[in-house]
């Protein structure tokens, strides 16, 4: 009985929790006049109605594109990540070098600094190189390990690598590179896919630089689309911009289904938030 | 590994080898060689415009004209003559103080309800995390903003009038949707939980301790370094705060500037104003505050917080 009663509160707390969501989509399928009046989800008639719309554009400019840009950043942002703050942590975790102790604090200390405090200058760097409402500032910085909370993790699962293996491809005549891509590297799969995973989950829910380095709607991602979505619409037409919140959000959820178990370990073991 | 260790324990030689090998950090080149992208990307886009910014923040800069030294005017101007300048401090303030400790309670109250054996345990987990994943896109961000509009569903179903229309509210509405994503702090909480030694239960439970003696005096003091942990992750970011202020409020921090988050008056200044010069002045005193506030929970927590195995 009591464990009845535990599921019973964990359900109905759920419930309460995921009911913006559940709404959500429930409302990408209603037509227009139904929207606004209620909290109820059911629709009285199911329509795509909604969805059709969106794929028909957004200011001439069909969705698919919108989903292409998010897609062209969000991977080439995993790709950059992976690469760079693979082989940085590496050098943190397995290789000795004299500057290894202060730039590994100089690192921990970047994870924590606040965006805008470089956000203005980096601007001016990238304005100079004519490279705004392109996007290499919003790629190129990962190529760079910039994002440095994920060398962080990097070198945390590489210690933690048995040294044994390490050993054992020293004797074989392995030197620091041949280590790297034939012991470290195979074994630090798990470590790179969570930080595969949440670079693209985070990069495809960035807005801040993506509004500021994107401006004209052919180079806009999802969320700025959205965006723009939101100023031009009126009460009447909630639907379709419903419709195009979900697809947005799709690709997350899909993702949270397929990796929750890494996902949820993931925050569990480093402490990453999701904020 | 001290230096007479590596001279004394001869290195291992590959049976018949005759080529010399190497044991890493033997040639310090090659671990530059893979720091090599990090050390560009820190000296180009960080370091570098850090000291940028610093130095912008004493200039007026419209990033078409070159930048024009006028020592601390931006700083004066901030505090004395910018009215829309201290509300958003105040607002992101307000928003820190009730944002933080809501969300962390939640966090915590929902942990303690979770942390038991069950075959759904992992599933209710990812459950609750599932918010803190989505709820920073501009998608929720949206959903929040129809939701509490005037005449929007929760308007309609409580009478509670238009939140994110009224300057009492606007703030709050926001900071539900802060708290709504407290899936990722409890999470940690209950790895935290999951380290309690069940001998101390046992030992408070026999010493005749309730439920709450034991969380007072077991639970507690066991997950401070993960409260502390918490709270200076939370408060960090909620200082950053940007895309449900930004959302909700159409990009102008309306209605009557209650929802104007630091960061969103930063970004106006900077990229519609071109006020270059001011926004990096206000992204250094924001710098600083973050850094004052993470030192003085770190302070304060000394007294309270409990480190298993002693020392650091």
């Amino acid at each position: 009985m009591r464990r009845f009663v535990w599921h019973a509160v964990i359900v109905g707390l759920l419930l309460v929790l995921l009911y913006p969501l559940v709404w959500l989509v429930a409302m990408s399928f209603k037509p227009a006049e139904e929207i606004v009046s209620s909290l109820s989800l059911l629709p009285k008639k199911v329509v795509l109605g909604n969805y059709a719309e969106v794929f028909e554009g957004t200011g001439g400019i069909p969705v698919w594109r919108f989903f292409g840009n998010s897609l062209i950043v969000a991977v080439l942002s995993v790709i950059g990540n992976v690469i760079s703050c693979t082989l940085a942590a590496y050098a943190f975790a397995r290789l000795r070098f004299r500057l290894r102790g202060p730039l590994f604090a100089l690192m921990l200390a970047t994870i924590m600094l606040p965006a805008h405090v470089v956000l203005i200058p980096q601007y001016t760097i990238f304005n100079n190189l004519e490279l705004i409402d392109t996007f290499v500032p919003l790629a190129l910085p990962k190529f760079l390990a910039t994002d440095a909370f994920f060398i962080f993790l990097i070198v945390q699962f590489m210690r933690g690598l048995p040294d044994e293996l390490a050993d054992a491809a020293r004797i074989d005549g392995c030197g620091a590179v041949r280590s790297f891509t034939h012991v470290v590297l195979p074994l630090s799969r798990p470590a790179l896919v969570t930080t595969a995973i949440f670079t693209f989950i985070w990069t495809w829910n960035d807005f801040l630089s993506q509004l500021i380095y994107l401006n004209t709607p052919e180079k806009y991602t999802l969320p700025l689309a959205l965006r723009l979505f939101i100023d031009q619409t009126s009460e009447s037409s909630y639907g379709p911009m419903f419709a195009m919140s979900v697809l947005t959000l799709l690709p997350i959820g899909l993702f949270f289904l397929a990796f929750q178990r890494l996902i949820v370990d993931g925050v569990s073991t480093t402490g990453m938030g999701g904020t | 590994m001290s230096v007479e260790e590596r001279i004394r324990v001869p290195p291992a030689t590959p049976v018949g080898g005759t080529r010399r090998h190497h044991r890493y950090g033997e040639r310090p080149g090659i671990a530059y060689l893979f720091l090599t992208p990090w050390v560009i990307g820190v000296l180009l886009l960080t370091l570098g415009p850090m000291l940028a910014s610093l130095y912008l923040s004493f200039t007026d800069y419209d990033l078409f004209t070159s930048p024009e030294w006028v020592g601390l005017e931006n700083y004066e101007r901030m505090f004395t003559e910018d009215p829309r300048f201290l509300a958003s401090v105040w607002v992101t303030l307000k928003y820190v103080l009730m944002s933080v400790p809501l969300k962390l309670a939640a966090a915590l109250a929902v942990a303690l309800l979770l942390h038991r054996a069950s075959r759904m345990t992992g599933l209710y987990r990812s459950a609750f995390y599932a918010p803190s994943l989505l709820g920073a896109s501009v998608a929720v961000a949206l959903v929040w903003r129809v939701v509490f509009d005037n005449g929007g569903p929760i308007d309609r179903a409580f009478g509670t009038g238009g939140w994110t229309t009224d300057p009492r509210y606007a703030l709050l509405s926001i900071v539900l949707l802060a708290v709504w994503q407290f899936g990722a702090p409890m999470v940690i909480f209950l790895a935290g939980l999951k380290q309690i030694p069940t001998q101390l239960y046992d030992a408070a439970a026999i010493d005749g301790a309730g439920w709450w003696r034991s969380f007072r005096s077991v639970t507690v003091p066991m997950l401070s370094p993960v409260i502390l942990f918490n709270l200076v992750l939370e408060t960090i970011h909620a200082f950053q705060a940007f895309t449900s202020a930004f959302i909700v409020s159409s990009g102008r921090g309306g209605p009557s500037d209650s929802t104007l988050f630091y960061t969103l008056y930063l970004y106006q200044k900077g990229f519609v104003d071109f006020r270059m010069g001011y926004a990096s002045a206000m992204a250094w005193v924001l710098l600083l505050v973050i850094a004052a506030v993470t030192a003085l929970l770190f302070r304060v927590s000394r007294g309270y917080v409990y480190y298993a195995g002693g020392d650091s």
